[in-house]
């Protein structure tokens, strides 16, 4: 059909790129994810006015572009305290913060969709506060919160891309090794988009389940 | 042995309860009724501490229920509370609605459990619909659901908040049937209600509730047939 030098080493190349990809996406969504939801149980319980500062830093961590945090921290991290830090875990620590950061508004509106008429009900019936969430609360925000969050997540999977500035070769770092190398953007990039979409769909699809089957509740 | 002694409460400026004083026997049937606003709803909520009182006192068996030593989360269990809005747990079965507060707050086994919410359901005419979503439920049936739910949490007393008043009218029989055969089988409740003829019907002793103040309290028949209270006469009249 068409003329490529592209070599399986090449495609394999590729792959551990991608590889780094879903690494660094799913060490940064389970911690952000955690943080977000401690973040976000934390300003539902304590109210705007104490958890103020706390949402003053969330904030900073959602209007800064990523890439200007990375560079910022691996920075501060390095130069000024002097830590030995790999690029990965720089890259992992500060997406999983981005990600907290997003996670905490989700995990919030998830419990303000709760009614407080259902949590009374779950109280009056003996239950303390941690089993009205455990087993109300959650189950129940989880519902409203979950097309956001899958949203975030493949989100926080394209923008881990931008790690290759703490020197993380991931997926698109990758590809562009190779265009460099074999000088064919367009078919590279395609190739990349293409891994990108393998590693996204199966994330989507399995969000689309789960909201099938809570739809009959 | 519910005692309620100069229970005072407030929401910001407004007092809604302005010193309230009742006592409910155990196996008695005491209905509230009253106008919107007269503080009704607000002492069933104060009953089991869901609301916190400004001065006064509730003693429910002795136990004060808002000292600061008081552990609420065992005092609610001998405490069943249905409020106007049904308040189903929408991702629970209507079997696991009722299983889940004796099975996570008493520690009883799921076998225990389903046979006692089976019974509750059962008993309320439900006993159909175990595997069944609330969604799919009328909304007299969510109602006797959650009747259910407390029951199983075997409760010493039952209040109930205007339970049929965010009901269509034809839901609202069935309901009130429940609540009557509670009533005959000995549950000391307390009902805070709009359906006087309910209120003639089951209840040993009927207080009217003006502008939270208890204006008047005595036994059905006096309370309907001979008022005392002006305010009770102008109530009853309006609502005839």
């Amino acid at each position: 059909m068409f003329d490529t030098a592209l070599t399986t080493a090449d495609l394999i190349f590729l792959a551990k790129g991608a590889g780094m990809t879903i690494l660094v996406t799913a060490i940064s969504v389970a911690i952000g994810t955690a943080l977000g939801i401690a973040f976000g149980v934390i300003r539902v319980q304590f109210g705007a006015a104490l958890t103020a500062p706390l949402t003053f830093v969330l904030d900073i961590f959602r209007s800064v572009p990523l890439l200007i945090q990375l560079v910022l921290a691996n920075a501060f991290l390095g130069m000024v305290l002097k830590l030995q830090l790999s690029g990965f875990f720089v890259a992992c620590m500060v997406l999983s913060l981005y990600t907290s950061a997003y996670c905490a508004e989700i995990v919030r509106g998830g419990i303000d969709a709760v009614p407080a008429t259902t949590r009374r009900a779950a109280r009056s019936l003996g239950m303390s506060w941690g089993q009205d969430m455990r087993y109300i609360v959650m189950p129940l925000a989880t519902r409203v919160a979950l097309p956001s969050w899958i949203g975030l997540a493949l989100g926080v999977m394209k923008d881990s891309a931008l790690v290759y500035v703490v020197q993380v070769t991931e997926l698109l770092k990758s590809t562009q090794i190779l265009i460099t190398r074999l000088q064919e953007p367009l078919f590279l990039l395609m190739i990349g988009g293409a891994f990108y979409f393998l590693i996204s769909f199966p994330l989507a699809r399995f969000g689309g389940y789960l909201e099938k089957r809570w739809s009959n509740d | 042995m519910i005692e309620i002694q100069n229970v005072h409460k407030s929401f910001g400026h407004l007092e809604v309860l302005k010193g309230i004083d009742l006592t409910v026997e155990k196996g008695e049937v005491v209905t509230v009724i009253g106008g919107s606003g007269s503080g009704k709803s607000t002492l069933l909520t104060c009953i089991n501490g869901l609301e916190p009182i400004d001065s006064g006192k509730i003693l429910v068996d002795g136990v004060e229920v808002h000292a600061k030593s008081t552990n609420l989360n065992k005092l609610r269990q001998k405490i069943g509370i249905v409020f106007q809005q049904w308040n189903a747990f929408p991702h629970l079965t209507v079997l696991e609605n009722v299983t889940l507060a004796p099975r996570k707050v008493l520690g009883m086994g799921k076998a225990e459990a389903e046979a006692i919410a089976e019974k509750q359901l059962k008993h309320v005419g439900l006993g159909d619909k175990l595997s069944t979503y609330p969604s799919r439920l009328s909304g007299g049936q969510q109602q006797r659901m959650a009747i259910a739910r407390a029951l199983a949490m075997s409760p010493d007393y039952m209040l109930f908040d205007e339970v049929t008043s965010a009901l269509d009218p034809q839901l609202v029989g069935e309901v009130l049937e429940t609540l009557k055969m509670l009533a005959e089988e000995g549950m000391t409740m307390i009902c805070v209600t709009h359906e006087m003829a309910f209120a003639r019907d089951v209840s040993n002793r009927v207080a009217y509730f003006h502008k939270g103040i208890m204006a008047e309290i005595g036994a059905p028949e006096q309370l309907f047939g001979d008022p005392q209270h002006p305010e009770t006469k102008k109530f009853l009249a309006s609502v005839r």
